[in-house]
């Protein structure tokens, strides 16, 4: 009787004969080299094949955001210039408002078309969008899982009712329905800074969404630190240390906090591309950044008004973030796969 | 089990009372004269008190959050007339009670929402332990690599396409639109059936690669083993050994991603244009009608505590050691 399962596992066996030989050999030849579990991880993300491609995409992304301005200076065009009403280019946009050229008016001029009603360059429209939603979500992550640690650490270290209490306001938060508590809470803060009589300023906007999604995006990470540094705690050299008279601090900075890296980078992987699409949500229906900041979320939200006359506008925004949630989602597989070879996916 | 009941009740009033006094404190308490807003630029000082007085943000911040939580419990009465039980106040821009503001919406919310629900966990479920079974296969590859792309997709970029697809080119179908159940199911269903597929569509590959996950775990158990050993049949051992096993942790999971289904309503319901409570939230936001918009932040925290007790209450169901507990 021969079930898939079993099949697999031979095949599993298989591949462990391959490698059994090759370390031996390893072994002989030179001295055994004493690694870092860094340099292990390393090793073993080196050789993910899907892993390495994806850490390529995804830091593609980021290069293309940080250059945005370099590359749109070399295309020679802007995401605020309205080309349509440029007298250099006369006919690009139709009675209708619409893109003349074809599949959104692609062209050598504008390679990913031109955007309806106020004709503006899509593609930078989409690298400053991308930027802007990479930059803040990049410093939402670092925030994010700095307090999680935080407050993790504190409650799993020290127990007791410090514990008990960041607990209960960890679960508090977590049961606020988050993206409904964006949309309440983005004007209340955006007033804590801005008159209501002024403008909004756009870093403004921006310091208000962060604030708000910090407010309700540690507590997952806390979580998991939390109950991490539970199980640490009663280790045998924790207790070796805490013996030898290592002050509390030192306690968590060297027995602790190294241990707990693996779970913080690959919770804080996931939780990346996750910030991008809260932020984009933010956007799409309208309480997140406003025009003319370029912004990978409203293009969605301009996208679905015309999408009817003009599908492709679209296009290359959407598949951006589909090819990056993907590439992201996948790098998060290989990382934790690379830091914890046990759990096979 | 009504212990547990109980139990879970107790904690979810306790915080609902948390939340609505959070909001209030924090909503109430910003530096922001809404009498002022309400009013126009051009506003005398004399028509500024008037208002609020009118809004009863003359009275001390305790005594309006009182009047605020008495008004849920037992009702409340404004200038325009009494407002009944659940009572979460008066719009400031148009003057209509809240309460029926969000009742007037919620319906399609809740279609939206639960119709997806249902449709997500029967084929994600369904899917996912297909590909466990056939381990392995190109079925399986399949499958995972599908929900892969499928679970990176949005609801927002997916909804437009599909709409494209079977509306506006082809025109099998029409817009979406919210019919009422109690006038006609039939048409109530067909109405929503391209929101439904494509919020499923991104729950569900979710869900998929989860069920096939956490049943390739289930099926190395020992229990599992042993119970081939015994000689059981396959179909036999994978179900009733396996699979319930298997759906202790994706009910856990399915809890903490009621929000996120929250959410995906909202997303669904600007996608297609339809008016549900996201809608409200962004409007009442947007023109700070703070009423409403806490109105709305409420009744959906409330609206995910109900979804949660029942999946603790599915949960209990399925592993006995929760109910002992």
């Amino acid at each position: 009787m021969t079930s898939p399962i079993e099949a697999e596992d031979a095949t599993a066996s298989v591949a462990l004969d391959d490698e059994t030989p090759a370390k031996s050999k390893a072994v002989e030849t030179d001295a055994p080299v004493g690694r870092s579990p860094g340099q292990l991880m390393w090793m073993r993300f080196k050789r993910d094949r899907t892993g390495m491609i994806t850490a390529v995409v995804v830091l593609f992304y980021f290069v293309i955001a940080a250059l945005a301005p370099v590359i749109s200076s070399l295309y020679g065009k802007d995401p605020y210039t309205l080309y349509a009403q440029e007298p250099d280019y006369p006919f690009l946009l139709d009675d209708f408002a619409m893109p003349s050229g074809s599949f959104g008016g692609i062209s050598g001029e504008f390679w990913f078309g031109v955007e309806p009603n106020l004709g503006r360059d899509v593609f930078t429209m989409l690298l400053y969008g991308m930027r802007t939603s990479l930059y803040m979500a990049l410093i939402l992550t670092v925030f994010s899982v700095l307090t999680g640690v935080i407050i993790g650490m504190v409650g799993g270290y020290f127990g007791g009712k410090v514990d008990y209490w960041l607990g209960r306001t960890t679960d508090f938060f977590l049961s606020f329905p988050s993206q409904l508590f964006f949309i309440a809470f983005m004007p209340v803060v955006t007033a804590l800074f801005v008159s209501p009589t002024d403008e909004t300023p756009t870093y403004m906007r921006a310091v208000a969404i962060l604030l708000v999604m910090w407010f309700l995006g540690w507590m997952g990470m806390a979580r998991l630190v939390r109950s991490s540094v539970l199980s640490l705690r009663e280790r045998e050299f924790v207790e070796a240390a805490k013996v030898s008279g290592a002050s509390r601090w030192r306690i968590v900075r060297k027995e602790i906090l190294p241990n707990i890296v693996t779970p913080i980078l690959v919770q804080g992987t996931y939780t990346l591309p996750s910030s991008i699409l809260s932020i984009a949500f933010l956007s799409f229906v309208g309480v997140g950044f406003v025009e003319p900041t370029p912004d990978w979320g409203r293009m969605f939200a301009i996208g679905a008004e015309i999408y009817e006359q003009d599908p492709a506008f679209m296009f290359f925004p959407g598949i951006a973030m589909v090819v990056f949630v993907l590439c992201f989602n996948l790098l998060g597989d290989s990382v934790r796969d690379a830091f914890d070879p046990k759990t096979g996916r | 089990m009504l212990q547990f009941l109980i139990r879970r009740l107790t904690g979810a009033v306790v915080i609902m009372f948390l939340i609505g006094a959070f909001t209030f404190f924090l909503f109430y308490t910003i530096p922001q004269d809404f009498a002022q807003l309400s009013c126009g630029k051009n506003c005398s000082p004399e028509n500024i008190a008037v208002i609020r007085e009118n809004l009863g943000l003359d009275k001390p911040i305790t005594t309006q959050f009182w009047e605020f939580m008495r008004g849920i419990v037992a009702g409340r009465d404004f200038a325009v007339g009494h407002c009944a039980a659940p009572c979460l106040g008066q719009s400031f821009s148009t003057g209509d009670f809240v309460w029926d503001s969000i009742m007037d919406r919620f319906p399609l919310t809740l279609s939206l929402t639960v119709g997806a629900l249902v449709i997500f966990l029967v084929i994600g479920l369904g899917s996912g332990l297909l590909a466990a079974w056939k381990r392995g296969t190109a079925l399986d590859k399949a499958v995972s690599g599908a929900s892969m792309v499928l679970s990176s997709f949005q609801i927002y970029f997916l909804g437009p396409i599909v709409l494209g697809l079977f509306v506006y080119s082809t025109g099998w179908m029409e817009n979406p639109k919210y019919v009422p159940f109690l006038d006609n199911p039939v048409d109530w269903a067909v109405a929503l059936l391209i929101p439904w597929a494509v919020m499923a569509t991104i729950f569900t590959a979710q869900y998929t690669r989860m069920s096939r996950s956490t049943m390739i775990e289930q099926l190395q158990e020992e229990h599992v083993r042993t119970a081939r050993a015994k000689g059981m049949p396959q179909r036999y051992v994978f179900f009733r050994y396996a699979w319930r096993g298997s759906l202790a942790p994706i009910v856990t999971i399915l809890g903490m991603d009621l929000s996120g289904l929250l959410a995906g309503g909202v997303v669904t319901e600007f996608t297609f244009d339809l008016a549900g409570i996201g809608r409200l939230a962004v409007e009442s936001s947007l023109t700070k009608d703070l009423p409403v918009t806490m109105g709305v932040m409420l009744f959906g925290a409330f609206f995910i505590l109900v979804l949660n007790i029942i999946v603790d209450l599915a949960y209990a169901y399925i592993d006995p050691r929760v109910r002992l507990a």
